[in-house]
């Protein structure tokens, strides 16, 4: 009975798709109601072959019985691996492009305009995303002892649909549809997918918190949850806007100029402040004490650290909007703020950092260790970078300026990046049921090369970036300015090389992840001395 | 000594805790000191108290800040000369939008010395007030737009797009030749006004009615009536934009540039204090 609802469900689902992709107005709309109706199409056969069957999951290989849901972390491991070489590919591509204009190739689908948005969504939606669910899914289950609430098919919903909208907001870049708003490019019917997405995504943490068997809630957990609810407030807030019309793409944001921008950046820099931010601590609060084998530093400190966190956070946005048409008073506010904001940063990462007591010596010998530590190192270099560029008279120098990319890369790539390499290391061999890494030098060589391509691109940004700032304000002794736009441009050629090759380290070290991974995965690094070796 | 009767044993000694004393409930807990600790156990043991908590502490700060923009009568000051975007601009508009042009453009000129030199007249908060979104950008890769208009010819820019580098031989800018090679029709221009107004853009019944006919003049003059069209948008540069019969997209991007920070006339703007 539920089989013929679904398979009939499907069905009118691909022909009201079909249908959309004819009455569409724009290429982009036809496009995806045309993915959208195929998508169906292949779901209502899949459903139709298997009406009836026995419910099938292969994934080759041993695999630990834990009572848990882990099915859907062994696919988010994959997917975050996966998004994570697409993204910094992209990343890399666009860097090259800004040293080599050349290599827009003069069509509009890859040209720079349209390519950046689709690297950005890449590492922080598709990447990022896919590691904070799976981890989240990991680390509640465990933490709570209770498997996944609302059992295994909710799990893959939220798995498969957020690979959907990662699938429509991609093609759609590529296209030319984009809302024009920093990290929420994405149009409204893709936003309304990932609304729906997501609010299953919450009932799932907090159905799982809720049905826990330990009395209390681990830390992790609350950044979690705190990331989960508030990425949800901002994203339906930011995203109001009216569709030009339902066979349309297109749509008109409701918020106009200046509100429209407090709005955004109230968006954007908690987009980084919980998407980037209190997730990513969710990670750090438990696989460090799992991997050093100490308990977390301190508890009060971990209360001070979550409430004073999400409560700043909030107020920082203003800080993008320095000396811009935003009345002075929240331009002020929010500089304040993100300078307060500063401490509960160093709070956190103080935690982190010393949960290390006594275990100090690990370092020297488990590079995984390493790559969570010197994670929430590079987190700390960013919250003092951060709230040093809020102060209205460094930001008149550093906004507009290359040394915000490079802010932003030294906690991406440092920060969010390392700890999720981190995570799926210590991921792999447990959810794979494998006795180590294939092998621990490659994540030595991996690193390195994260760390030293990390290095040359936090340096390259940091000139080329206070470089033009002072050649835009430069002036003679008549008062003029002494600099052309032009000039500053072929100014930071040299650096754009050194950035786009820093890109690529950091590439090749996601490559050599993925291989590792791979391998252990398969079990290529299991050794023979594992096996029982009869008596002479 | 042993007749001592305050030295009775380790059971009976308020100082001393032993086996018996642990709740039940938490065998394996250490027992929580200080207020903190205490009271907070109350929001940890709850997951719903725990959700409602951190959603009323991540709503305050944008309440305080996004709430007053709405209703504080100094946010935009008033000016001479904003309107909305004629039909052509807003395709313009449109497209400068689909092909990322935000992401390396500000439109948004800073109240500093060096920046009003270089770019012009500081950028005023109602001269984006009919942006949905805005476009203030957030990155110069390449120079501030906000008054863009007129600073070059319609000859410049048509050259310009079809390759940066032969007039700006260090742009590292996108080509866009395909702007002049794509045909752009007004059939859609009426309904994205209707999106327009529905957000709030004084657009009239007139200017909705006429969309199509004011798109065609503006790129054309002898497609139809001028003075009508000024009526309706002053200022509206109508002329062939891209030199080339017909109307293509670069004629919309071109007339958009053509435009931007030309709308207010600072001759009688004068700056509110209480900003």
């Amino acid at each position: 009975m539920i089989d013929a609802a679904k398979i009939a469900a499907l069905g009118i689902l691909t022909l009201l798709f079909a249908m959309a992709a004819n009455w569409g107005t724009d290429l982009v709309y036809q496009v995806h109601a045309l993915l959208l109706a195929l998508l169906s199409a292949g779901l209502f056969i899949w459903s139709i072959r298997r009406a009836g069957g026995r419910d099938r999951y292969a994934i080759d290989g041993p695999r630990p019985e834990t009572g848990y849901n882990d099915d859907v972390v062994r696919a988010g491991v994959i997917a975050t691996t996966l998004w994570g070489v697409v993204g910094f590919l992209a990343g890399t591509y666009i860097a090259f492009q800004l040293a080599f204009p050349l290599l827009n190739w003069d069509l509009p689908w890859t040209s720079f305009g349209r390519l950046r948005p689709l690297h950005t969504s890449a590492v922080i939606f598709a990447f990022g995303g896919n590691a904070l669910i799976a981890t989240s899914f990991y680390i509640v289950q465990r933490t709570c002892a209770a498997p996944l609430w609302g059992g295994r098919n909710l799990a893959w919903f939220v798995f498969w649909g957020y690979q959907l909208f990662i699938v429509l907001a991609a093609t759609g870049y590529v296209l030319g549809s984009t809302q024009s708003k920093e990290y929420a490019e994405p149009e409204w019917y893709v936003d309304l997918w990932l609304t729906i997405v997501w609010v299953a995504y919450l009932a799932i943490y907090l159905g799982t918190i809720v049905k826990r068997r330990e009395p209390h809630i681990y830390v992790a957990n609350w950044f979690f949850l705190a990331f989960i609810v508030t990425i949800a407030m901002l994203h339906v807030v930011n995203n109001i806007a009216i569709p030009v019309s339902i066979w349309s793409s297109q749509s008109v944001i409701l918020f106009p100029g200046v509100q429209g921008a407090m709005v955004q950046w109230w968006y954007g820099h908690n987009a980084v402040g919980f998407f980037l931010t209190a997730g990513f601590l969710g990670m750090m609060y438990y696989f460090i004490p799992k991997q050093a084998d100490r308990p977390v530093y301190s508890y009060k400190l971990s209360i001070i650290h979550f409430w004073a966190l999400i409560f700043l956070y909030i107020w920082a946005g203003p800080h993008h909007l320095h000396y811009t048409a935003l009345p002075d008073w929240a331009q002020v506010l929010g500089m304040v703020m993100s300078i307060i904001l500063w401490m509960p940063s160093w709070g956190g990462m103080i935690n982190g950092l010393m949960t290390l007591q006594g275990a100090w010596d690990k370092l020297r010998t488990d590079p995984v260790l390493r790559m969570l530590v010197v994670s929430v190192g590079f987190y700390g270099m960013a919250t003092f970078e951060g709230p040093m560029m809020s102060i209205r008279s460094v930001n008149s120098l550093s906004h507009y300026t290359d040394w915000t990319i490079g802010h932003v890369h030294s906690g991406a790539l440092g920060w969010n990046g390392m700890i999720t390499f981190g995570a799926l290391y210590y991921l792999v061999p447990r959810l794979w049921n494998r006795e180590r890494l294939y092998s621990i030098s490659l994540v030595s060589w991996h690193f390195w090369l994260a760390t030293i391509g990390i290095v040359l691109y936090a340096a390259s940004m940091w000139v080329t970036g206070i470089m033009e700032g002072l050649m835009w304000r430069e002036v003679d002794a008549q008062g003029f300015l002494v600099n052309s736009f032009a000039d500053t441009v072929a100014a930071k050629f040299p650096m754009y090389v050194v950035r786009a090759l820093g890109g690529a380290l950091f590439l090749t070290g996601a490559l050599i992840m993925a291989y590792n991974l791979w391998k252990t995965a398969v079990g290529a690094g299991e050794t023979a001395s594992a096996r029982p070796v009869p008596a002479e | 000594m042993a007749d001592n009767d305050k030295n009775h044993g380790a059971e009976q000694d308020p100082d001393v805790s032993a086996a018996s004393d642990a709740s039940e409930e938490a065998a394996h807990e250490t027992p929580q000191r200080g207020w903190v600790l205490r009271n907070h156990a109350l929001i940890e043991r709850n997951a719903f108290l725990l959700l409602v908590f951190s959603l009323i502490v991540v709503s305050i700060g944008g309440i305080v800040q996004i709430v007053p923009l709405f209703y504080l009568d100094n946010t935009i000051e008033e000016v001479d000369g904003m309107r909305p975007y004629s039909p052509l601009e807003l395709a313009g508009r449109n497209i400068y939008v689909r092909e990322g042009c935000y992401v390396c453009h500000s439109q948004m000129i800073r109240v500093m010395r060096d920046e009003v030199q270089r770019y012009g007249h500081y950028s005023l908060a109602a001269e984006s007030m009919y942006d949905h979104p805005f476009q203030w950008g957030s990155k110069r890769t390449g120079p501030d737009l906000a008054r863009i208009g007129g600073r070059y010819s319609d000859d410049w820019h048509r050259a310009h797009f079809e390759n940066p580098r032969d007039l700006v031989p260090e742009s590292i800018m996108p080509a866009y030749p395909w702007l002049a090679r794509t045909p752009i029709d007004s059939e859609n221009i009426e309904a994205v006004m209707r999106a327009n107004r529905a957000t709030g853009v004084p657009y009239t019944d007139e200017m909705l009615a006429e969309a199509r006919a004011d798109f065609r003049t503006q790129a054309d003059p002898d497609n139809g009536d001028v003075d009508a069209l000024l009526a309706r948008y002053p200022k509206a540069q109508a002329r062939n934009f891209d030199g080339a019969p017909g109307e293509s997209e670069l004629d919309a991007v071109i007339a958009y540039l053509q435009m931007l920070g030309t709308l207010v006339d600072f001759s009688t703007f004068e700056p509110d204090a209480s900003r």
